[in-house]
């Protein structure tokens, strides 16, 4: 068997256990490590990043690398099947059928032969910029790993083109590929790259400069609407996701949260009573909480939810982010909105108060957004095993191993390559499963497995879950407009009174912005010479986190909205409007257009539909995570209530890999950022969520849907995401169509707050 | 987990219930719901957790050809009843149509509620094999968070022999 394996030694890390050259690197040679790594005998074994030996700068305390460290991306096994080690997790964005595309392309191998597994935690799977990091997030898989990967594939091919050469005695440029195997088209005689594998055990990997990458007019699978691989698994109940893991021994645990955060358990009335509940194997006064362990999950639940516990108010801490008593988001609402600040400046150009001073007309607007629960279908769990070996096993839903590696190691004392982390497929995600310091179950999982020397398995209840759920931020944007005497805008001042996610996070605020508080109110493209752009942070109570388009799934509706609310001031269709303040910009322009043009032709309305109810248009743009969007959405109002009918998405993410997948990537974040602005908001009274499950927390319903219609362009941009950017134009273009028809300038989310009349 | 021991701490009783065509036992109560019933005590992981409180749909199961959800459904209430989870989804004439119908449609995005939705497909189609857009409006109820409610409507659509949804 062999594999080639791409080193990542120039990232400057300091673990030279992974020192090895920039491109890949063939472990088959190291067959004694790679059986215990579970590759198959007789296959082929590729990876970026090779295990040198005992780490050469380091004291001679230093590890040597464990057979397990070896780090294989790509194993062409002896049945002329692929193993792939992805570094990207799949949470139904699809990455792990666009990472078998992009391999198989220049592998010239059938995608759909694919097997692929998330990675483990590994310095060699930080494949990111330069390979100092790895995370599945930010829309960065596919872009950040394009050329690696296509390196990768190309480099086992050609390996694979060398053993065919050796075995038929014949020079290697007489030789062709057909997918999955190599052709002597001279004699007519072909061997499967199965059959080939094992002659390539041996071989060096070609030099960089000697593997030559596809012409993309050749390309065969990357650009085409590839099917997903992993559709029959996901329609048949087979997918695997950390909520489902099981190992022999495992109790279950089920928690009981502080009502707030920051207070802790004090004596539980009724243990003795709890304990006594069928089922219960014990009781377990963890950091702010209480857990119930049983060998069934439901019997943990209900005694978990049953447990009556003296919780105690040690109050404010700099250790915690103290949830007080008396907070409500209305009244924080208020709060935040009664600032008058000038904030800090996040972006400027030109003179702002000179426009404004000179202004033949001011417009101002005060918008608000909602606090948001990621309410991905899948509650979070971690399952713990502590192994004889010192070891430590989790089965955790999470978006960079990495990440939660280090800081079980700083938790538990344990070295980082003591630290097995799984991670199986992610029941959504949308930025739930990154490190949070309140927000993650594994801190309880770990230790109730050490309490019960058994492994363990916490799962949250929902109810649990919308305590502890870090969410979207809320924000409080002012926003004042300078139009000249024609009605064109010539400045806008904003101050955003908000706090953002990394400084939520982060639990303070940090040296520099936190760019993403106010990301898609800054960098925008739009001709307005004279810009002050400012943070009024003020620190909220609740957890923060990043959700699906982070600072953009708030701050696009803020800035979109009240750019049609200048368009309405100066007299002009907002459609002309964004035209001209994007004039020159040609890819831009092409993309509005496209989205235009895909929705029949701009009709702002009001109008009256076939089915005789009043409608109207709205318009919006977004330039998210490296990509341009455009939207148009046609709404009606039915029984005081917004319905969306229509979304026309026009995307330019540079290109793509697969069409098939942006379309459902545009569907899902059409989705999403309709049910921000319809329905969708977490709201707090007296220290508590008002909601704590999906009776109360609304998200966007069947009948809510509206019918979404893609057009993709490619301008031949550099390559940006496709996961999060579809999302940020919705909201907007939702609420100019209410405006519009209605007349009622919309300003807070969700509009389902309001009654409308058409 | 350690049979014995689970043996000594549940106070059920042996309950029986015919689950996907066959005869299973299981130490229960008979408050347990199914959903549980299912995942812990039989290992049958495809049918999914989501709320437990029966709004999200991702716990469906058949109970009698009917879609029923199984967070809110006490195991001892189902004796004498068939169970049909969507691991024998493939064995059934229509969940074999509805699993090629979802998988033709590219459907599932992150898949954990698919489970359910596909089981409230089958329940719909085995009660009305040509189900308007309405019929279909009004019968898929589960909650998806990744938004595939227009390939579901796409996939039902196409099982139904309609042109559009």
């Amino acid at each position: 068997m062999a594999r080639i394996f791409l080193d990542d030694a120039a990232n400057g890390s300091g673990d030279d256990r992974f020192a090895a050259p920039a491109q890949p690197v063939n472990l088959s040679r190291r067959r004694f490590l790679l059986g215990s790594a579970g590759a198959a005998t007789g296959a082929l074994v590729l990876g970026f990043g090779i295990p040198v030996g005992p780490a050469r700068a380091q004291g001679p305390a230093a590890p040597a690398p464990k057979a397990l460290d070896v780090p294989a991306f790509l194993e062409i096994r002896p049945d002329n099947t692929v193993r792939f080690l992805s570094p990207f997790m799949e949470g139904g964005q699809g990455v792990f059928t666009a990472m078998a595309q992009i391999v198989g392309e220049e592998l010239d191998m059938d995608p759909a032969v694919f097997d692929v597994e998330a990675a483990p935690a590994g310095k060699v799977f930080q494949i990111m910029f330069g390979g100092t990091m790895r995370i599945t997030g930010g829309s960065m898989s596919v872009r950040t790993s394009y050329d690696t990967m296509r390196r990768l594939g190309a480099s086992a091919r050609a390996m694979l083109v060398s053993a065919a050469a050796q075995r038929l005695g014949v020079g290697s440029d007489t030789l062709t590929t057909e997918p999955g195997k190599v052709i002597h088209a001279a004699s007519g005689r072909s061997l499967s790259y199965g059959e080939l594998a094992e002659g390539a055990l041996d071989m060096g990997v070609p030099e960089a400069g000697r593997v030559s990458l596809k012409d993309p007019k050749e390309f065969r699978w990357i650009g085409k609407p590839v099917a997903r691989i992993d559709m029959h698994a996901k329609s048949t109940g087979q997918a695997m996701y950390a909520i489902d893991s099981q190992v022999e021994n495992m109790l279950q645990a089920a928690v009981q949260h502080a009502p707030r955060l920051g207070l802790q358990p004090g004596a539980i009335r009724n243990e003795a009573a709890v304990k006594a509940m069928p089922g219960v194997h014990s009781v377990h006064t963890l950091d702010g909480a209480v857990a119930v362990i049983a060998p069934y999950w439901w019997h943990a639940r209900q005694a978990a939810d049953a447990l009556d516990v003296d919780w105690q108010d040690p109050g404010e801490s700099a250790d915690v982010r103290y949830m007080p008593a008396d907070f409500a988001t209305e009244a924080f609402t208020k709060h935040l909105s009664s600032q008058t600040g000038r904030g800090e400046e996040a972006e400027s150009a030109g003179d702002s108060a000179a426009a404004f001073a000179s202004a033949a007309k001011v417009v101002e607007g005060e918008f608000t957004s909602q606090y948001l629960h990621h309410a991905q279908l899948e509650p979070p769990s971690t399952l713990a095993r502590f192994n004889d070996d010192g070891s430590l096993d989790l089965w955790m839903p999470n978006q960079g191993p990495e990440i939660f590696q280090a800081a079980i190691a700083a938790k538990t004392g344990l070295a980082p390559e003591k630290i097995n982390i799984h991670s199986p497929l992610l029941g959504g995600f949308f930025g739930r499963h990154f490190q949070y310091t309140w927000g993650n179950p594994y801190p309880h999982a770990i230790a109730l497995a050490k309490a019960t020397g058994r492994p363990v398995k916490l799962i949250w209840s929902r109810e649990e879950e919308f305590l502890r759920d870090p969410m979207r931020p809320m924000a409080v944007v002012k926003f004042k407009g300078a139009l000249d005497a024609e009605g064109w805008p010539v400045g806008l001042d904003v101050v955003s009174v908000c706090e953002g996610p990394g400084e939520g996070i982060a639990n303070k605020r940090g040296e520099k912005l936190d760019d993403s508080a106010l990301e898609g109110i800054t960098a925008k493209s739009y001709a307005i010479p004279n810009r002050r752009i400012a943070q009024l942070y003020v620190k909220n109570p609740i957890t923060l986190a990043y959700w699906r388009s982070v600072g953009n799934s708030m701050n696009d509706f803020f800035y979109e909205s009240f750019l049609d609310e200048m368009a309405d001031a100066g007299g002009k269709d907002p459609y002309a409007l964004r035209l001209k303040l994007l004039e020159g910009n040609e890819r831009l322009t092409t993309l509005l257009n496209a989205a235009v043009e895909l929705s029949g032709g701009w009709k702002r309305g009001p109008f009256t539909a076939a089915d005789g109810t009043r409608r109207a248009r709205g318009i919006a743009m977004a330039s998210p995570f490296g990509s341009e969007a455009a939207a148009v959405a046609e709404v009606s109002i039915q029984d005081g209530q917004v319905v969306v009918h229509d979304v026309w998405e026009a995307i330019d993410p540079g290109s793509i890999v697969n069409p098939a997948i942006v379309e459902a990537q545009v569907n899902s974040a059409v989705a999403l950022g309709l049910s921000q602005v319809l329905v969708e908001g977490a709201e707090y009274e007296a220290g508590m969520p008002v909601a704590r499950n999906f009776d109360v927390y609304q998200i966007l319903r069947p009948e809510q849907m509206a019918k979404v219609h893609v057009k993709i362009v490619e301008s031949g941009a550099e390559m940006g995401g496709i996961g999060e950017p579809p999302l940020p134009a919705i909201p907007p273009a939702v609420a100019n169509a209410v405006s519009v028809l209605t007349g009622k300038r919309v300003r807070v989310m969700p509009l389902s707050k309001e009654s409308f009349e058409a | 987990m350690d049979g014995d021991e689970a043996d000594k701490i549940i106070k059920g009783k042996t309950m029986k219930l015919e689950i996907n065509g066959e005869m299973r036992e299981l130490d229960a109560e008979p408050e347990m719901p199914l959903l549980w019933a299912l995942r812990d005590v039989l290992g049958m992981t495809g049918t999914k957790y989501g709320c437990g409180i029966a709004q999200c749909g991702a716990c469906s199961v058949l109970v009698d050809g009917v879609v029923t959800r199984s967070c809110v459904t006490p195991v001892g209430s189902l004796e004498g009843s068939k169970v049909s989870t969507i691991e024998a989804m493939e064995e059934d004439a229509v969940g074999q149509k509805v699993v090629a119908a979802w998988v033709k449609h590219q459907v599932p995005q992150c898949g954990y509620c698919q489970s359910g939705q596909v089981m409230a497909a089958v329940s719909l189609l085995k009660e009305n094999a040509a189900p308007s857009a309405e019929d279909v409006r009004a019968s898929m109820q589960n909650l998806c968070r990744c938004g595939t409610y227009n390939a579901i409507h796409a996939a039902l659509s196409d099982l139904a022999g309609q042109e559009n949804a």
